[in-house]
């Protein structure tokens, strides 16, 4: 697919590995659409909804708080789990931020064969790889464990831009994202569009909305004073405007997770990124 | 936005027990032309009470999307997505403004704001608010008479 991409996104290509998102803090993190069907003009990293401070933290990995779960991931990457014996590094190879590079820029997709096909984040790829590989448990949710290697998959990609497939197979998946983004939810009867798309850069109160991108997740965030995943933000979304929430991990999240990235396609992957 | 769920259903349930025969419930409101006549209670809208609905993050939290100039002094963080209501009671009548408060979407169907005094129609609306309003008749009759007196 071609793609029309901005400087600030070219620049990331570019600089590949080694592109810090620091190199962002004065600029402007937006793409143009790639698609002539997109809904927006502009495609706005969250990032740029954030005051001062939160992006200075994003900005110095040292300050970044979801980096100590990248480092505890690399840890765990090299040690061996499960009935089979085996550690993420005997398949995947010792050094993750060069064998996963190319995963979180393009997860959820299908992947897997036969029996074992099936539309996985990042997330149920880990647990795939964990109970079928490693004859492990599955990590759950939003949990440390689950958190870092996800940070980790993704972190691998960070400068990337985001490039999910939403043709063939995934079409489905996409098509049911999307009726997902744009029906109203809760007694407050509200779809995602009404305030990211129809509303971002307005205020709520004092909440500035962004366009909902999810380039930057697993992300920290002040409010959670912690890490957490794209499905959990969706799933306080849903609770703010008194909706039941779809579950963490499952169909209707995986496929608003595949819609919301095509949104953001294009935009650099800043996990872990830091969000109010 | 950050709601208060808890607070907000034990401030219905307050109300819950004052629901009186002459109150006209949800399914019950016809709105015809924009415009609901007859006010949903007996008990005449209080402005100073309407204001605390309109403010209040637990209950109407209308300034969470609508800009007032007059609450500037007293309340932060007037929201942007809304119309600014300044001068709104020369443009609207009281029944204008309930049936906006009611269920804005009869007029406008894509628009963000919530319908106040529904209870049907709802997508997965969570269990504690399921089959509630948000704001009950009074507090709707309050809420109206808080934005009559934003005049110019």
């Amino acid at each position: 697919m071609k793609k029309l991409l901005s400087l600030t996104a070219a620049l990331a290509l570019v600089a590949g590995a080694t592109f810090a998102v620091a190199e962002l803090a004065d600029g402007y993190v937006s793409v143009k659409p790639t698609a002539e069907d997109h809904p927006l003009d502009e495609v706005i990293s969250g990032y740029q909804f954030r005051i001062e401070s939160t992006r200075a933290t994003q900005d110095d990995d040292f300050e970044n708080p979801g980096m100590l779960l990248l480092d505890q991931a690399l840890d765990t990457w090299s040690e061996a789990d499960g009935a089979a014996g085996k550690s993420c590094a005997d398949c995947h190879g010792d050094d993750p931020i060069v064998s996963m590079k190319g995963a979180g820029s393009t997860f959820p997709k299908f992947t897997e064969k036969g029996d074992h096909r099936a539309f996985r984040n990042i997330e149920n790829q880990i647990n795939f790889c964990r109970t079928e590989r490693m004859e492990a448990k599955p990590w759950k949710y939003d949990k440390p464990d689950m958190l870092g290697m996800t940070i980790l998959a993704r972190h691998a990609d960070r400068g990337e831009p985001v490039n999910v497939a939403v043709d063939g197979d995934a079409a489905a998946m996409f098509e049911k994202g999307k009726e997902i983004y744009y029906t109203r939810y809760g007694q407050l009867d509200m779809a995602c569009s009404h305030c990211h798309e129809d509303n971002y850069g307005n205020y709520i109160r004092a909440d500035h909305l962004s366009q909902g991108q999810i380039n930057g997740f697993p992300t920290y965030r002040f409010k959670w004073q912690g890490v957490g995943s794209a499905h959990r933000r969706f799933k306080g979304c849903m609770k703010n405007i008194r909706a039941e929430p779809f579950n963490v991990g499952e169909e209707e999240f995986l496929a608003l997770e595949l819609y919301t990235a095509w949104r953001g396609q294009g935009l650099p992957i800043e996990t872990p990124a830091v969000r109010n | 936005m950050k709601l208060y769920p808890a607070l907000f259903a034990l401030a219905g349930l307050a109300y819950a027990g004052t629901v009186t025969a002459s109150e006209i419930a949800p399914d019950d409101v016809k709105i015809v032309d924009g415009a609901v006549e007859q006010p949903l209670t007996d008990s005449p809208g209080d402005p100073e009470r309407g204001l605390v609905s309109f403010t209040g993050r637990k209950a109407g939290n209308c300034l969470a999307c609508h800009y007032v100039e007059s609450l500037q002094d007293d309340y932060q963080f007037h929201g942007e997505v809304g119309t600014p209501l300044d001068g709104i009671a020369d443009a609207y009548t009281a029944a204008e403004f309930r049936a906006k408060l009611i269920n804005p979407k009869t007029e406008l169907p894509d628009t963000i704001m919530p319908a106040f005094y529904r209870t049907s129609g709802f997508n997965r609306a969570a269990g504690k608010f399921d089959g509630k309003t948000i704001l009950t008749a009074q507090e709707i009759e309050d809420v109206i008479a808080y934005l009559m007196t934003l005049k110019d």
